[in-house]
């Protein structure tokens, strides 16, 4: 698993990417209530602005770490938006076919995301 | 933060672990651990408890001052019996409101809570339209409010004199030993208590009232759901100069005698719009989808319409409701219940159902 300096987390699967927020951002964000996700077959590049997320307190948005294709999107996070509170590293917003395979590997590990969060 | 000013609350919230945010010149607890869903959902069904020491506290004296005061508000002081509190507010020439307030009849003087970010330009505003009155305010007192359906047994155990007061009475009791001024009264629509407490009791009191299973300490998170809810204004947000009473829906609290008679202050503005009834009008919003619509969210009347027809003051999510909830002030023509309108937000127009207020019945002890 990768984390973003953004408070994102990466997961690769075979030939994709799992997407989702990590504990500190989904506490900071407070209790979720909405989220929009992108659709599948979207062509995205790292850094567009591609699910938004409606807290008590405010909207955010989630950007796409790598570039490529939407593949897969979690559609149970629309109709259970807390399910991201209670266990943010399990709920990932969408998978994203890379473009490019060497994004990924750009990430910070865990190691070095704690540490920038401490 | 070094220039906020703090309540004798502040270690307490602290110590809870709130998170603290600036606040109308003030460090407060905008959320405690619990969250600002689970704390809402808290205060509706058992009891919390909120720090709004923030707020304005002002006595007011003097031998004129019913009279006085009426000119700055447009209530009938007079008629406001001995133990009792009412809404009410400054209104300026235009008709528009320079804050909203609580003010009691404590037989010798009137007890007034103003809100916090208006406290300045209230104290002035009394000052210069008191004349001779004394307008003391308050800084040696804090202020709690006890909310909820559980608020009555939680304070009763203090003292129970507290049951058989009626929403809007106001009585002196006697509190873990401090001499507390409280109403039965609060800012979220369900019934409770606000307690002027003096500053050296404040944190023992919070405590001993905190150490009763069903209160909770509560942040401005949850307060201001709390009030979205139950269809309460928010000053600066909701109502301001620009905003008539009129039109805000807050004619209620206008006495029949003071709309008739006038002479206050926007006294001409006022009964012309009561008259020829208001171009817009404050209702409640009920987005159709799940994304929250907030303060700011212009509104149309169709999807494809260009010129706006109002905007949204307030919104969020109602955790009590179970979806989005908004007020705002729309065109007459779109203020009844069934209308729909559209709310346009990250470059989508999407539906919302113009509702009568509140969200959430409130659950006063009348």
């Amino acid at each position: 698993m990768k984390f973003t300096e953004e408070h994102e987390w990466l997961e690769k699967d075979e030939d994709t990417v799992s997407v989702g927020i990590t504990e500190h951002a989904s506490e900071a964000l407070g209790d979720i209530v909405f989220v929009e996700l992108p659709e599948i077959g979207t062509m995205v590049s790292k850094g567009d602005e591609i699910v938004v997320i409606e807290s008590v307190k405010a909207a955010s948005d989630i950007m796409a770490p790598i570039d490529g294709e939407i593949v897969e999107i979690n559609e149970a996070l629309i109709d259970a938006p807390s399910s991201i509170n209670e266990s943010p590293l399990d709920a990932w917003f969408f998978k994203i076919k890379p473009s490019d395979p060497t994004q990924f590997d750009s990430y910070l590990d865990e190691d070095a995301y704690t540490a920038i969060i401490s | 933060m070094a220039d906020l000013q703090k309540t004798p609350l502040f270690d307490l919230h602290v110590e809870l672990g709130a998170k603290m945010v600036p606040f109308a010149g003030f460090e407060m607890p905008v959320q405690y651990p619990l969250g600002v869903m689970k704390e809402h959902l808290h205060t509706r069904s058992k009891a919390g408890l909120f720090d709004v020491s923030h707020m304005g506290q002002v006595i007011l004296r003097g031998e004129n001052i019913v009279a006085d005061l009426e000119k700055l508000i447009p209530m009938n002081v007079g008629a406001l019996a001995v133990g009792r509190q009412r809404y009410g507010f400054f209104t300026n020439e235009q008709g528009g409101i320079l804050d909203d307030l609580m003010f009691a009849n404590r037989d010798d003087h009137i007890f007034m809570v103003v809100n916090a970010a208006r406290k300045d330009h209230d104290i002035a505003h009394l000052k210069k339209g008191l004349g001779e009155a004394s307008v003391e305010v308050l800084e040696d007192r804090a202020l709690l409010a006890l909310q909820g359906l559980g608020a009555e047994d939680a304070l009763a155990k203090f003292d129970n004199n507290c049951r058989d007061m009626r929403f809007m009475d106001v009585r002196d009791l006697k509190l873990c030993g401090a001499e507390c001024w409280v109403s039965r009264s609060g800012y979220t629509g369900e019934d409770g208590y606000e307690i002027s407490v003096p500053n050296g009791k404040a944190e023992e009191l919070a405590r001993a009232l905190l150490s009763d299973d069903n209160v909770e300490a509560i942040g401005l998170g949850a307060r201001d759901s709390l009030r979205l809810e139950a269809g309460l204004c928010l000053y600066g947000h909701d109502i301001d100069e620009t905003t008539s009473p009129v039109e805000a829906g807050l004619v209620w609290a206008i006495q029949k005698s003071r709309r008739e008679t006038g002479d206050f202050i926007g006294d001409v503005a006022i009964m012309k719009a009561l008259k020829e009834g208001p171009v817009r009008k404050r209702v409640g919003l009920r987005p159709t989808g799940r994304a929250p619509m907030r303060e700011g969210v212009v509104l149309f009347k169709s999807e494809t319409s260009i010129d706006p027809i109002g905007s949204i003051t307030s919104g969020g999510f109602g955790p009590s409701f179970g979806g989005p909830v908004a007020m705002g002030y729309v065109l007459n023509h779109f203020a009844n219940e069934g209308a729909q309108v559209f709310g346009e937000q990250r470059g989508k127009r999407l539906p919302i159902d113009v509702v009568n207020l509140p969200f959430i019945p409130a659950n006063f002890k009348r």
